[in-house]
């Protein structure tokens, strides 16, 4: 359990789509809850659980890509100091199937976390568990295993690798997009492709798992309590509610912790094996296959348009890579299917089975590589027909969304577009390649838009009012550092009519009301909306009570409600009592009030529960109804390339994004910000690099796997152009956390062109391409 | 469990002597040594602490040139003001290598024996094959991913960069390792790879570096280090340079050139064709770009670093005539 007190500063008014008053209601800016117990250390993350008779397990992983283990020589490993057991296939429990995240029955057969049939270097193929850490990683060491090998697909570029699966899902078109491109007066076509890249969180994947009977305790960073706890609990055979997921804080996910893995499994096994709690950490080189990072992606895009630049056809063609046992869609066309107007269109994607662990979720997956080819492209267009790229922009604009054919719910793109160009001074540009210099420095300015849909789903939570007048939340959901705790005190503060001070947000145990999974930017709407239904209706409670409680000092004043403000009560009138909360309790002897709030539909029963929040299969789409809901943004970019070196430095962004209202600000700029700097690494360092000989991404660890540093990173300035958009959420916010990430890359690749008459296709930009 | 003995030493003479046993190695800031020990490269039986040992972190600067012992930390040569104004590339290249946290660690000494960041030479469960892990077992990297491999001073055996960027400066001014009372220079310390790519410092068991001397000179006193890198920040060099230069009393002929290059070599390089192609020539941009090109003669790629050879004359030039613009 963790328990964060608000303290507060109040603000005035902030200019921008925020409504909040004060730092504690929400739209106030209120800091992180949650950061003085980060800052001074008091935060205990998930591994550091000190638990009685604590053993620690050690993977050890194929060196190989493809085949078979042959065998695997324990005996040294079981001999050395301080071993308890050596798991492999052989020894290890047989665990069942779990069902996929969808919830689809899985098929009936045993599932063994460490493998014989090697389809990845990297793949679990057993584990040391010893009494202490190092004599597990010592042991580990002395494991030998053996192969038989065959020859693997090591990547897209692997001739073996052929065209790949059809994923006939992915197939958008309209119109004759084939036919239009041909007869269009203008016609570019280019290919853009996107490399494997790791979330890299600063928190490795880990774990303590305990059994105690037939009741599983785990703790691990998750983005996803219940989904989790269910994966456990189908893999051992228990029930749903014999398995408790605890996560106070995580250390990063950016998509990566939001399932059960097969380390996670490992772990849960020795323990239930040994009778003891096991602990597994991952190294920092097991993160790069221990779970999948971003698929590696290519894209071809052409647009035929007029001499004006007005779009007449996009044909959209994109492949990614997963794994030979699992099914990894990176949807590519996810935003060139919106973006701009089309009469016609057309995009279907392939998928392609390579030697690698099955690729996962990463900060806008989809959206992320999609942008890069459409951005790209649409900036290639306007240098072709000749027109700055903002204005090809706005001159495409989507009045409605040109695939579902519906309104967009809001969408202030133009007034991202308009808002980021006048900050940025892109009226001064001047449109020529390699027309501004510096010394050796060629400056380019580059502009991109990014958008991200709005993924709505269900999330429960408890509100108590304490005897002392304080507030309670509860629920599963989690706090990844994007501010859930801070905003659930915000919103319950608010509603409540207490400070945010006397508001504890307990997060992170699947024992609290539920939440689904904490990715698709999906969790503060569906957050706060859960509070503020438990919040209003315990006020409720209490106001309830305060007039129709005989023993209440409002009883005589015969009125049909009253204001909760600032912890206290009273009649909006100002005449009769005012007393504080926790008196009024006293007075109609309660010690508390408790509601529990939800956004699920009416009448949902108890299986439509279970399944909204244990998998995904009931987030509800985002083109429902009548609206397309999406949040948008335009980024403007300025790069200094040195001619000479062809290093590409980052000195200016300014970037306008339209997320709807906002809960808090400060919280929200700042998940902008680090999507936009994790955009930065993107387009200029971040590359899983893969030795083709062995089918093995050979810079796994953060020396030589490059993300930014603060002196990559300029000043950022980030400019809210949203609205409430009441079909989005119940607060009338829109999805925030992977926003800012979509379009960095191409306005950065677009801004290098400006600057050096370059295109660079190929992400990383990394300097071998301009020199 | 691997078991290792700890032996605190009490002075240097009892460091020399235990350090000379089989499997002993020495221990100062440690961030080398057991960064290599947790990837499995280094596999000390004991280790020899002398982060303690007295007198061997001083920092003297005079006339004649600098003497920095040992155990004095990378942060505070790059800080020391006698440093900064008479060695300018020496405390540039140590400001701009590691990261803060390491710099504070890390001994002048122990940065002289840092090894390669060769991707297979530090993951040896992975990959068997390294000649300077295993003399004979192969090269894992010749073939693989070379981007950041060696351009120079390669051989069939080894191809592994010299990541620093100290001695590179180091290297441009004749710096001199006091190893006791031996003492070498230190473009002979760092030896090349050839077929014992094993041996990489001309440092016997039972010797110590207790002192680095680095003579003053004009050359040295107007210097830099320029460093180009993927990223601006705790990132080894793509390519670099240490340039040091004297004019004749005119202000643009060159009198004495010093130059040396990191990042693309098996040790630092010295670059002295470029130097004798320039001496007494006046500093014109052209003059020094086509004799800068002369650092990378006989360079050999093996495909992905092909662009070092065509980075390093430009980051050579770049940093001669940024010296030449402070005449």
């Amino acid at each position: 359990m963790t328990v964060h007190i608000a303290s507060t500063v109040h603000v005035g008014r902030h200019g921008d789509a925020s409504d909040g008053a004060f730092a504690e209601a929400v739209g106030g800016r209120l800091s992180r809850v949650d950061g003085p117990a980060k800052i001074t250390g008091a935060a205990k993350y998930a591994v550091e659980q000190q638990l009685e008779g604590l053993a620690y397990a050690v993977l050890v992983e194929s060196t190989i890509a493809s085949g078979k283990v042959r065998a695997i020589d324990t005996k040294a490993a079981e001999a050395a100091p301080g071993v308890l057991q050596v798991l492999t296939p052989d020894t290890i429990i047989s665990l069942r199937t779990a069902a996929d995240w969808f919830g689809t029955p899985p098929p009936d057969k045993p599932y063994c976390p460490l493998a014989r049939d090697i389809t990845f270097s990297g793949q679990h193929v057993a584990a040391v568990v010893a009494e202490t850490f190092e004599q597990a990683v010592a042991a580990a060491a002395l494991v030998k295993v053996s192969y038989d090998e065959t020859p693997a697909i090591v990547d897209l570029s692997d001739v073996k690798a052929g065209d790949g699966i059809p994923i006939d899902a992915m197939t958008k078109e309209w119109g004759d997009a084939q036919g239009a491109f041909a007869s269009a007066p203008v016609r570019i076509c280019a290919a853009y492709n996107t490399p494997r890249e790791y979330q890299a969180p600063i928190e490795p994947h880990g774990l303590i798992a305990r059994w105690e009977g037939d009741k599983l305790t785990v703790w691990e960073p998750s983005q996803w309590l219940d989904g989790m706890a269910r994966t456990y609990a189908e893999w051992f055979g228990v029930p749903f509610e014999n398995v408790r997921l605890v996560s106070p804080y995580i250390g990063g996910g950016f998509g990566s912790k939001a399932l059960a893995l097969s380390h996670g499994a490992v772990a849960a096994c020795a323990a239930r094996m040994l009778g003891r709690p096991v602990r597994l950490v991952m190294t920092r080189p097991q993160t790069f296959t221990g779970y999948g990072g971003r698929a590696a992606t290519r894209q071809t895009v052409t647009i035929g348009a007029d001499a004006q630049g007005k779009i007449q056809s996009i044909v959209h063609r994109g492949i990614n890579e997963t794994s030979m046992d699992g099914m990894w869609v990176e949807p590519l066309g996810s935003v060139i299917s919106i973006m701009y107007a089309t009469p016609n269109f057309s995009s279907r994607q392939n998928v392609v089975r390579v030697n690698s662990v099955v690729p996962g979720a990463m900060r806008a997956p989809g959206e992320n590589p999609s942008a890069f080819g459409i951005e790209s492209a649409i900036d290639e267009l306007a240098y072709e027909v000749g027109i700055d790229p903002l204005e090809i922009r706005l001159r495409n604009y989507a009045e409605q969304d040109p695939h579902a054919k519906k309104a967009w719910s809001t969408r202030q793109l133009r007034e991202a577009f308009a808002a980021g160009a006048e900050r940025f001074g892109w009226a001064r540009r001047s449109p020529e390649p390699r027309s501004i210099r510096d010394g050796n420095q060629l400056i380019g300015w580059g502009v991109a838009a990014g958008t991200y849909p709005v993924r709505r789903a269900y999330g429960e939570a408890i509100v108590r009012i304490l005897a002392d007048g304080s507030v309670e939340v509860e629920s599963s959901s989690i706090d990844m550092g994007q501010g859930t705790y801070t905003i659930l005190a915000q919103t319950a503060a608010e509603t409540v009519g207490v400070r945010a001070d006397d508001v504890v947000v307990k997060l992170g145990d699947s024992r609290f009301p539920r939440a689904g999974v904490t990715g698709g930017s999906r969790l503060a709407g569906v957050m706060t909306g859960a509070v503020y239904k438990a919040a209003t209706s315990a006020l409720d409670q209490l106001i309830g009570l305060a007039i129709s409680d005989p023993r209440s000092p409002f009883y005589a004043l015969q009125a049909n409600t009253l204001v909760v403000a600032n912890g206290r009560i009273a009649s909006p009138r100002g005449d009769g009592p005012d007393v504080s909360i926790a008196e009024l309790l006293k007075s109609v002897g309660r010690d508390h009030i408790e509601a529990t709030g939800d956004t699920m539909p009416a009448n949902s029963t108890p299986e439509d529960r279970y399944k909204n929040y244990t998998t995904i299969a009931m987030s509800v789409p985002h083109t429902e109804g009548d609206y397309s809901r999406h949040s948008w943004c335009a980024h403007f970019i300025e790069v200094r390339v040195d001619e000479d070196f062809g290093t590409v430095r980052v000195s200016r962004v300014v970037s306008a994004l339209d997320s709807g209202r906002l809960y808090n600000p400060k919280l929200a700029e700042s998940q902008w910000k680090g999507g936009i700097i994790m955009g930065i690494g993107q387009a200029l360092l971040e590359e899983g690099i893969v030795d083709r000989r062995h089918g093995r991404v050979v810079n796994n660890n953060l020396a030589d796997y490059l993300v930014p540093t603060n002196a990559d990173i300029p000043d950022i300035e980030v400019i809210s152009v949203g609205i409430p958009d009441p079909h989005s959420s119940v607060l009338g916010g829109k999805g925030v956390g992977e926003l800012a990430i979509v379009g960095v890359a191409p306005a950065i690749a677009n801004a290098v062109f400006h600057a050096t008459g370059k295109r660079i296709r190929d992400l990383p930009i990394t300097l071998e391409k301009l020199i | 469990m691997r078991d290792l003995s700890y032996f605190r030493a009490s002075s240097v003479d009892a460091a020399r002597q235990a350090a000379a046993l089989p499997g002993a190695m020495l221990l100062a800031g440690g961030t080398t040594l057991i960064d290599l020990a947790k990837c499995g490269v280094a596999e000390p039986e004991t280790l020899v602490d002398i982060a303690h040992l007295k007198g061997l972190d001083s920092i003297e600067v005079d006339e004649r040139g600098a003497t920095i012992g040992a155990l004095a930390r990378m942060s505070h040569v790059a800080d020391h003001a006698d440093i900064k104004s008479r060695f300018p590339a020496v405390s540039e290249a140590l400001w701009q290598a590691a990261s803060a946290q390491i710099r504070n660690m890390a001994t002048i000494g122990g940065n002289l024996m840092q090894r390669t960041r060769c991707p297979y030479f530090r993951d040896p469960a992975n990959f068997p094959a390294c000649n300077k892990r295993e003399p004979g077992s192969g090269c894992s990297a010749i073939g693989g991913v070379t981007r950041g491999h060696a351009v120079l001073g390669t051989s069939e055996a080894c191809i592994a960069m010299y990541p620093g960027d100290l001695a590179v400066a180091l290297v441009a001014f004749d710096a001199i390792v006091h190893l006791g009372e031996r003492q070498i220079p230190v473009d002979d310390f760092f030896l090349l790879p050839g077929t014992t790519p094993d041996r990489e410092h001309a440092i016997e068991p039972g010797e110590m570096i207790t002192a680095i001397e680095i003579p003053g000179s004009a050359a040295a006193r107007r210097s830099t280090y320029l460093k180009i890198r993927d990223r601006q920040s705790y990132e080894f060099a793509a390519a670099s340079a240490a340039v040091g230069i004297e004019f004749e009393p005119d202000g643009r002929t060159i009198r004495d050139l010093c130059v040396a290059l990191g990042g693309v070599a098996t040790k630092p390089w010295r670059a002295r064709t470029v130097e004798d192609a320039l001496k007494g020539k006046a500093l014109e941009p052209e003059t020094v770009r086509s004799a800068s090109l002369l650092a990378v003669e006989g360079a050999v790629d093996h495909g992905a670093n092909h662009y070092k050879i065509e980075l390093a004359p430009r980051v050579v030039a770049r940093a001669i005539l940024k010296l030449g613009e402070t005449a």
